[in-house]
């Protein structure tokens, strides 16, 4: 049997969703329902996966989808858990789905205090950095520089992509990681450990948006990887809050930012000051994540 | 069994809440709902609540924690006031449209600014049209038999149910209440069984995206669902009366021989104008129980069979640039009559206190030849 036949089986992602081409948050789910299911089910808030998921009595997905209010997705997650504990199905895996906008922002408030109650929940985070859903408007989550519809040129975003993975390891969960679709082997071992621990589990996967980000729809999972190689994306984990782990690439090999930014029109207009702006605030943040990390696990 | 116990309206909730076979209880603190989610917490603390008791991080994701529940087929209450309320507005519209039969205890509290702690209404009644039922109490025992029939009533007709009682005046007075043991309270109702909306292996896309066309189909299902309210409650009266011996309606009208005028009120307002009626002359008093479905029919009923000439509302709320509330929606059951009464509107807004001195005062400034009067708890 050929590898992706075996994947067949395992597939619970349903040709024909909405999702436009080339999105990386339908890869994301894809991967992520294929390491979880069969038994799973999905609390989705609003974001472009209210519309991939199709319009019942459509679904894009074999197991139960229940859509949410966009500041919701962590408490009504948390509920969903504990009734299905009290009606005896307590090995449902529980994944909350929500964009950058219902983790980062609107959602921060119910996510944090379902992290706080390390609620039996995995909360997976597809950030596409925008609200892309409602055509591209910033959120704390796009980064410097980027070009939205809140931002048009010449004004861009102001101000860091806040630091959500700092924000859950400050909560002390069981267990938070970075991943991308470039990585998949990695992403699938991530969602498996996250499902093999109780409590809180997060996980951030960056998902590149090609009508957001202006970038080509066969570029996503290459975009996905320089992020990743640039450092703009660093792929670790954190386990308990305090202990970090690279899980690729190191110190060395980081490729130039311009490598990832050159192939997207959201970044057309940064001048080199800006560039160099943004390449020292990651720098920065890279320093503060090899601290974290420590000299044995930064593989 | 029963015993009488000297309790508060809002451990008369709890006590109900436990005795109904709860699941889980998602709990936020505020004046004056606390003691509600307190008197659980002492049950869970004991091993008597009989399901999980959960702290939330706010109102809203109390809700929200309640709509995940109930998806799963779990019995959920929750308990708010005032300001709670209101944060939890966006889940209120959510649950309703889900069909997720929730109940919740909401403490009438003034909503600033400015800050007040009094019962002003006009917290619930601004949720009037979002879709759940609505009941309004006027002491704790009956706060604690309408919890009950509250869990019934909302699993049958998969619509959630918030029932409403006065800040204070219910929620922090003492009353000698009969407490039904739980293996009776099982005779009334059972462990809950409108089944899961999620079913882990099995697809289902749960309130996805609609047309217009669906979302209307399912507006008017949700309406149709609520008609079916005052006969169901009816219904379900029936069999608590003949378990625990009483019963209330969708109204209760107590009308003294020779009444032509009536006061309609609900909440603890109505027991204030019951204590005043021998007082009174040719005065009864309509109590308003169910504001969600309006009982319009049954409003008419009474007002045509007393042959009823005016109406005085107590209105502990006010919608601002329209008038009391209760009064509006009196008049808009009014239309068709062929000899409809007059409505007068005493507006206590912000949770003023009715005396007897007020209703009096009130009923005085009435003539038979004004049909519509407005009038004011204080200058």
């Amino acid at each position: 049997m050929l590898v992706d036949d075996l994947n067949r089986e395992r597939e619970m992602i349903i040709s024909g969703h909405n999702a436009c081409p080339g999105c990386g948050a339908a890869l994301a789910v894809r991967y992520l329902t294929r390491a979880l299911g069969p038994n799973l089910a999905i609390v989705l808030t609003a974001s472009c996966w209210s519309i991939i998921a199709g319009a019942p009595p459509l679904t894009a997905l074999k197991c139960p989808i229940l859509h949410c209010p966009f500041p919701s997705a962590g408490s009504v997650g948390s509920g969903l858990k504990r009734g299905l504990e009290a009606k005896g199905k307590g090995d449902t895996t529980v994944v909350v789905l929500a964009g950058d906008g219902g983790t980062f922002d609107i959602g921060l408030q119910a996510l944090s205090g379902a992290a706080q109650r390390n609620e039996d929940i995995i909360f997976v985070c597809y950030d596409n950095e925008a609200y892309m859903n409602t055509g591209m408007q910033t959120s704390s989550a796009t980064p410097f520089g980027a070009r939205t519809n809140t931002a048009p040129y010449p004004l861009f975003k102001e101000g860091r992509k806040k630091d959500i993975m700092q924000i859950m390891a400050a909560h002390g969960i069981p267990y938070a990681a970075t991943a991308t679709v470039a990585f998949p082997d990695d992403m699938e071992a991530k969602l498996k450990k996250a499902q093999s621990i109780t409590g809180f589990r997060f996980i951030h996967v960056l998902s590149p948006c090609p009508p957001g980000w202006g970038s080509e729809s066969a570029d996503t999972v290459h975009l996905s990887r320089l992020a990743v190689q640039t450092g703009f994306f660093p792929l670790y984990e954190i386990h308990n809050g305090v202990d970090w782990k690279m899980t690729w690439m190191t110190d060395k090999s980081r490729l130039p930012l311009s490598a990832y930014l050159d192939r997207q029109r959201r970044f057309k207009q940064m001048d080199k000051e800006k560039i160099v702006a943004l390449q020292e605030e990651l720098d920065d943040e890279w320093y503060f994540l090899m601290n974290k990390v420590g000299p044995a696990d930064r593989c | 069994m029963m015993a009488f116990e000297v309790i508060n309206g809002s451990q008369a909730a709890a006590i109900a809440v436990q005795r109904a076979g709860i699941d889980l209880v998602a709990a936020y603190p505020i004046t004056p709902q606390t003691v509600i989610v307190e008197t659980l917490a002492d049950f869970a603390a004991k091993g008597e609540l009989g399901g999980e008791f959960v702290s939330l991080e706010s109102e809203y994701s109390a809700l929200s924690f309640c709509n995940g529940a109930s998806a799963a087929g779990a019995r959920v209450f929750t308990a708010t006031a005032s300001h709670g309320l209101a944060y939890m507005h966006e889940m209120i519209h959510w649950c309703s449209g889900a069909r997720f039969p929730i109940v919740m205890a909401n403490v009438n509290r003034a909503i600033g600014a400015p800050w007040c702690l009094d019962p002003d209404q006009g917290d619930s009644l601004s949720q009037r049209d979002t879709g759940w039922l609505q009941i309004y109490c006027s002491g704790a025992q009956e706060v604690f038999d309408t919890i009950l029939q509250a869990f019934a009533l909302s699993e049958e007709l998969l619509l959630p149910c918030m029932v409403v009682f006065d800040g204070f005046y219910i929620s922090h007075t003492y009353e000698a209440v009969d407490i039904p043991e739980i293996q009776d309270v099982g005779k009334f109702i059972g462990p809950p069984s409108f089944g899961a909306q999620v079913i882990p292996g099995e697809p289902g896309n749960l309130h996805g995206m609609a047309s217009a066309e669906n979302q209307q189909r399912l507006v008017r299902s949700r309406h149709e669902a609520m008609l079916r309210a005052p006969a169901l409650y009816e219904e379900i009266n029936g069999r608590y009366e003949r378990l625990f011996g009483r019963k209330y309606g969708a109204i209760d009208a107590v009308m003294p021989p020779g009444a032509r005028t009536a006061i309609l009120t609900a909440g603890a307002t109505a027991e204030t104008v019951r204590w005043c009626l021998p007082d009174l002359e040719q005065t009864g008093l309509i109590q308003l129980r169910m504001f969600r479905p309006f009982p319009a029919k049954q409003l008419c009923a009474v007002l045509e069979t007393y042959d009823i000439e005016k109406v005085l509302v107590v209105d502990r709320n006010c919608s601002i640039g329209a008038g009391g509330i209760f009064a509006q929606e009196l008049k808009s059951a009014l239309y068709g009559l062929a000899r409809p009464p007059a409505v007068h509107d005493l507006i206590l807004a912000g949770g003023v206190d009715l005396t007897g001195a007020l209703i009096k005062n009130a009923l005085s400034k009435m003539p038979l030849e004004n049909r519509s009067t407005e009038l004011w708890g204080v200058e």
